[in-house]
């Protein structure tokens, strides 16, 4: 099983950063996480740059996310939304609409933030665009608030609750990924 | 043949097979300030011995827009990569005079709900072909979001955009089967 772990920040501290790189190391045998580094390259999206082949980056992006078996997110929150680089990049994979990289993909969402409520309102509108997309968005849930106090200088997660939550929350996205198997 | 005498005013015995050309089966769902509607094309349905069934193949759903069929077919709507079909199966037909009542069950997108399907029944008659046909006009209307479509999206009044009552309708042009020889 291959999950494609994406930031929604592009700061080299982030704690959503932190965040999948401890579901990477969270992971069960059999599951491998692969954070993806690949946002800062792709471009503004342009409908006229929207031709077959696209942008290299975008058309690398496209494969990765149809390579594998589901997407996990972590967020951060910019004016109670969507960080718009992510924004831009899922803009760029969701074209065409009826065929693009993420349909029926099983996606889940968390977010983290240093205020309060951890991102949780730019979550619920990631998900929102995820849907519209049709992507299968998992019942997953994590907001982190607080972030500064549950990881480490160097941006790494140091909270049990936390790591528990994302255990949690990859056991929700692998459900969605395997619902056979799970019911079995 | 008396068949048609023998049922005029009940339910026709033996086997009919809808006529797919000549029946429709659709739906329409309040939005904004008007009603939409779609038809899925590719189904079947059956009247054998006073049961009545009928399968719809979701990916073949017709609305006017190619992104809105896309978003229908997805996991917010019906799922149709993990559930392909909907369909109906009744548990009794009554019918007094031109009216017909159906009770049965409906499965949408792996759900099962009871369902009462009212309308008109037709028939038999006779075509010009010399085939026994009979006709069933029939609607329901469900709750949407008893069945995991829960999409919805607020107007600038804060209302939502697309209703949770939607009705579904199937036009059928029943032919009876012959015995095989």
């Amino acid at each position: 099983m291959r999950i494609l772990a994406v930031s929604g920040s592009l700061r080299s501290g982030s704690y959503n950063t932190g965040l999948l790189r401890a579901l990477r190391e969270e992971a069960p045998d059999g599951v491998d996480v692969e954070l993806w580094d690949g946002l800062k390259e792709i471009p503004p999206y342009d409908a006229d740059d929207d031709v077959v082949p696209g942008p290299p980056a975008v058309e690398a992006f496209r494969e990765l996310v149809r390579e594998v078996d589901a997407v996990f997110f972590a967020t951060p929150e910019y004016n109670s939304s969507v960080p718009g680089a992510l924004k831009n990049a899922l803009d760029w994979a969701s074209r065409p609409l009826a065929t693009n990289a993420f349909r029926n993909k099983p996606v889940a969402v968390v977010s983290s933030s240093a205020g309060a409520f951890g991102a949780v309102w730019s979550a619920a509108e990631l998900r929102k665009v995820l849907g519209a997309m049709g992507a299968r968005v998992a019942e997953a849930e994590l907001a982190v608030g607080h972030a500064a106090e549950k990881f480490d200088d160097d941006g790494n997660l140091v909270d049990d609750e936390v790591r528990q939550g994302l255990r949690d929350a990859l056991q929700v996205l692998l459900a969605e990924a395997q619902p056979a198997a799970v019911a079995a | 043949m008396s068949t048609i005498e023998q049922t005029e005013q009940g339910i026709p015995t033996g086997t009919w097979r809808a006529d797919t050309v000549h029946s429709r089966v659709a739906f329409e769902v309040p939005y904004a300030v008007a009603t939409f509607s779609g038809e899925v094309p590719d189904f079947e349905a059956a009247l054998a011995d006073g049961k009545l069934t009928g399968a719809a193949r979701i990916a073949s759903i017709q609305v006017k827009e190619e992104n809105l069929q896309a978003h229908l077919l997805s996991p917010e709507f019906f799922d149709a990569e993990r559930h392909p079909e909907v369909s109906f199966e009744s548990n009794s037909i009554t019918r007094d005079g031109d009216s017909v009542t159906v009770d049965g069950t409906i499965t949408i997108k792996g759900i099962t709900k009871p369902a009462t399907l009212t309308g008109l029944a037709t028939g038999p008659a006779i075509d010009h072909f010399g085939a026994h046909r009979f006709g069933l006009t029939l609607s329901t209307t469900i709750d949407r979001t008893e069945f995991g479509m829960k999409w919805n999206m607020p107007l600038p009044n804060g209302e939502p955009a697309l209703s949770n009552e939607v009705t579904l309708k199937a036009d059928l042009t029943l032919v009876e089967q012959q015995a095989e020889a």
